[in-house]
């Protein structure tokens, strides 16, 4: 772990670019940690689609992470009651979206229009609820005293990751339409079985960080 | 619907993750051991019956508006107390399983049986759905821990029974989950495909 070793105060930007290609590919959300299945067999049938959901989780990852890493580090571990984690999270989280869903809907309807039909998917989800949580087991974040602003910018990445994944199987799925599928296998499991492909593909990318 | 209907339909024929395909986050990725399966199937059993009970319970003190927040923390707790249970008891499930049990909140099963059957129905019929989807999710993630850790570890339930060499490490990787998930999948709807079939024959011949 020399890397860790007489760390400096803030990481740097190698180290945030290795976080980047960490999350995106190495440890994919969806294909390596299994976070965020339910959206991704859901919304993913049409790359517009799709990448609208993949933009809506990025700005709710951001925004989760944000408020429940400044609650862990602040709250939760000075006063010892981390016990009281999940339940603080998903409140948090569940309260933040529907904020967020009606300052929306006032502010910018066009951009409601847009996103504002995926919020409610992604705030009962694992994947935002999973990374708040995981976010303190990244080493380089716990290397550096489990900083807000990291944090934030690690789930980031992971939300791109997310992204990068549920578009190209929305690419893939807009192709399997066309083609003859057996009658059992139509719907989701021709989509798991095409995930798991997809998932070996992105295998190859497993000891590059 | 008669009692004995709707502990079993969660079973096979509603069955949560192969059937309803909710609950998909654990089925892929608690299932590489059956050890790991039946714990969390244990689980997700006791937060589904704890909470049905409870929101059954207080179906008509809670205000509609604000249902889905209220759900919300009478699983968490519950999912807590688990948490709290498991890593109590049974460290090493705790570790193996990890952050999958704090999920288990928004399992889609747990808060969709609350909305779809708790707020609607009595304390003893939300017990016996609550029983019958935890038990019929235990039976989908076991089934597929089973193909998972046979066919990619030789092993069952820990007992090693086919040597190192022949094992498809595949199967306990990340892709293996979709593939074996897929398949059963397809498999239980062809033969739900076919009996339907052949009981719409039946029905023509009588005719």
């Amino acid at each position: 772990m020399r890397l860790y070793e007489n760390k400096p105060e803030k990481i740097e930007i190698m180290e945030y670019i290795l976080m980047l290609i960490g999350a995106v590919l190495v440890n994919n959300i969806i294909l390596v940690q299994f976070l965020g299945i339910c959206p991704f067999l859901g919304v993913s049938s049409k790359v517009n689609t799709a990448l609208g959901m993949g933009v809506a989780v990025i700005f709710v990852m951001a925004l989760a992470t944000l408020v429940t890493s400044a609650l862990q580090k602040y709250v939760l571990v000075p006063l010892d009651i981390t016990f009281l984690q999940t339940i603080v999270f998903i409140l948090v989280i569940a309260a933040l979206v529907q904020m967020v869903e009606i300052m929306l809907k006032k502010l910018s309807p066009s951009l409601y229009r847009a996103l504002g039909v995926y919020l409610p998917l992604i705030t009962t989800n694992c994947a935002v609820l999973g990374i708040a949580i995981k976010v303190t087991e990244q080493p380089l974040i716990a290397a550096h005293g489990f900083s807000v602003i990291d944090s934030t910018i690690y789930s980031v990445f992971i939300a791109i990751g997310f992204t990068v994944a549920i578009v190209i199987f929305a690419g893939l799925r807009e192709q399997l339409e066309l083609v003859e599928i057996p009658k059992g296998m139509k719907g989701v499991p021709i989509a798991l079985i095409t995930a798991g492909i997809l998932a070996m593909a992105f295998m190859g990318f497993s000891n590059l960080v | 619907m008669s009692k004995i209907k709707i502990l079993t339909k969660g079973f096979f024929k509603e069955n949560p993750s192969l059937i309803l395909v909710l609950g998909m986050c654990p089925t892929l990725a608690v299932t590489t051991s059956v050890n790991n399966a039946l714990g969390m199937g244990a689980a997700t059993t006791f937060v589904l019956l704890m909470s049905n009970i409870i929101i059954s319970l207080l179906k008509n003190v809670i205000p509609d508006k604000v249902r889905i927040p209220c759900y919300i923390v009478i699983i968490a707790t519950f999912v807590s107390m688990v948490d709290l249970i498991i890593q109590g008891f049974v460290p090493a499930l705790s570790e193996s399983l990890g952050v999958f049990i704090p999920l288990i909140v928004v399992n889609c099963i747990v808060l969709g049986r609350a909305e779809a059957f708790a707020n609607k129905n009595g304390v003893f019929d939300s017990i016996l759905d609550g029983l019958g989807m935890g038990i019929g999710f235990t039976i989908s993630l076991v089934l597929i821990a089973a193909v998972r850790e046979v066919l990619g570890a030789g092993s069952f339930m820990g007992h090693q029974f086919i040597p190192a060499d022949y094992n498809i490490l595949i199967f306990v990787l990340a892709p293996g989950a979709f593939l074996v998930l897929g398949f059963i999948m397809a498999l239980m709807r062809h033969i739900i495909n076919r009996v339907e079939a052949k009981r719409k024959n039946k029905m023509c011949a009588a005719k």
